[in-house]
């Protein structure tokens, strides 16, 4: 039986990482590395930090990823595009 | 021992001190600034040793508190009426959280139009927030109101904040002898907050995070689980202050109705009106008690019905008004009262908003009109409304 702290307080810190909020994406951000120029707009703009900095240039983390597609409207050489997420 | 001739407004800032409030954010407001502004200089003198946080908005002042409590910290604030209300949303953090931060709110109309004057329906309106609420009727009550209070709320079986209301200017700028025991008695009777957990950089713990509804529902049942708790320890709490330093306090007090065929049922200063309006009615000949509602919330159902089940009629006097229903102390008496078999007859009546004077010749009318069973049933009654 799982017993509840008072007031839901959270006795593992940082376990908000285990809720991977990646599965509520509908659209998936897919990156054309022959477009990508590595401005590293996406990484400025991205709101969950979910851009990875890499010598080959950017990297999304799918697992935290929600689909917003800021970074596909940011970027100015239309290097991502958002596609439908199938699962 | 200290007696002291003080405000209300004082009398809130004395029993801060006296509890040894640690941490203290407040914004300034009629009729509640002198409460602060003492505090203020109990912390410049260092007379009490507390952290005072100025704040832009009352908003910021609950969340600075209820951070506070998150540390540990014995956290206190004061406000009124539009400063109550923009505090909503973080009431219920305090409350859902279950940080015991205790208040202090100064009864005063909500507007438009302007009025500083006393009603109740500032603190009538957070009655959801799941928060203690305290009706006060002299300054000594409010002094010794603050220092229960924490030691309520910081109970491990309640672990809620509370709020403590008094009339605006009534109490807040009127002064009455106050009587203040000796620290090291305080200190006995209120030992430093323990928190369970806390923020602590040696063993984090994460507040206020994210809950599914699987989990969230058994928060729920836990608060109003420990709101019930809370009424036992309004009780437990006022009688050991009452053997301690001799003033005893329950969930209602109760005056004159041993042998009442009537009671009014009233809170704040209207009471102590009311006492001497029950001694006029009482030479007259006429069987009629008061009960003074000290806790709105919990509500004190089961003294309610104790004393319900004994006399014929009640009326319950309301300085609230739930627009589209009642008087909020009105509901809540007819409620408890439902399932009971013997119910008395029962009446609201309306009064005293926006601080209009509420005299000791209205309530002996009042009292003789439900008498003579003049009031009507399942409608407010308007007392002294110009029409």
């Amino acid at each position: 039986m799982v017993k509840i702290t008072i007031g839901a307080i959270n006795k593992v810190p940082g376990s908000s990482k285990n809720y991977k909020t990646g599965d509520w994406r509908t659209l998936k951000p897919v990156i054309d590395m022959e477009k990508c120029k590595k401005c590293w707009i996406c990484y400025k703009f991205c709101p969950e930090g979910c851009i990875k900095k890499t010598d080959d240039g950017p990297e999304t983390d799918y697992d935290y990823c929600k689909g917003c597609g800021i970074c596909a409207y940011e970027c100015p050489f239309k290097a991502i595009e958002m596609v439908m997420e199938e699962r | 021992m200290v007696k002291k001739v003080i405000y209300g407004n004082h009398a809130v800032s004395y029993g801060a001190k006296d509890a040894r409030a640690e941490v203290i954010a407040a914004y300034p407001i009629t009729p509640q600034t002198q409460v602060v502004e003492l505090l203020s200089e109990f912390c410049a003198s260092g007379e009490l040793n507390a952290k005072f946080i100025k704040v832009e908005s009352e908003h910021s002042a609950m969340a600075a508190c209820v951070g506070a409590s998150a540390t540990g910290a014995r956290a206190f604030t004061a406000t009124s009426s539009h400063g109550l209300a923009l505090m909503h949303e973080m009431l219920h953090w305090a409350s859902n959280a279950r940080h015991p931060v205790v208040m202090a709110n100064i009864n005063r109309a909500m507007g438009p139009p302007w009025n500083i004057w006393t009603d109740q329906n500032d603190s009538i309106a957070q009655r959801d927030t799941g928060w203690l609420q305290f009706y006060c009727s002299t300054n000594q009550e409010v002094y010794d109101t603050t220092l229960m209070a924490f030691k309520i709320c910081e109970n491990d079986k309640v672990l809620l904040p509370g709020m403590l209301s008094l009339d605006a200017f009534v109490l807040s700028h009127t002064s009455e002898v106050v009587d203040m025991p000796p620290q090291e008695e305080i200190d006995e009777f209120l030992p430093p907050y323990n928190a369970k957990y806390k923020l602590d950089l040696e063993d984090p713990r994460a507040f206020g995070s994210l809950m599914f509804p699987d989990w969230y529902y058994e928060l729920k049942y836990h608060q109003q689980t420990s709101m019930e708790e809370a009424l036992k320890v309004v009780e437990k709490v006022g009688k050991e202050f009452g053997d301690r330093f001799g003033r005893h306090y329950g969930l209602v007090e109760e005056y004159r109705i041993e042998d009442a065929e009537i009671i009014l049922v009233v809170s704040g200063t209207i009471a102590q009106t009311s006492k001497e309006a029950v001694d006029v009615l009482r030479k007259e000949g006429m069987k009629v008690g008061l009960v003074r509602m000290r806790t709105f919330r919990p509500f004190p159902k089961e003294k309610i019905r104790k004393i319900a089940s004994k006399v014929n009629k009640i009326i319950v006097i309301d300085r609230s008004i739930s627009f589209g229903s009642e008087g909020a102390f009105f509901t809540e008496t007819k409620a408890c009262l439902y399932n009971e078999k013997d119910r008395p007859e029962i009446w609201g009546v309306i009064i005293g908003l926006g601080g209009r004077d509420v005299t000791v010749e209205d309530i002996t009318k009042i009292a003789k009109k439900g008498k003579d069973g003049k009031f009507k049933i399942n409608e407010i009654n308007w007392w002294g409304v110009k029409l």
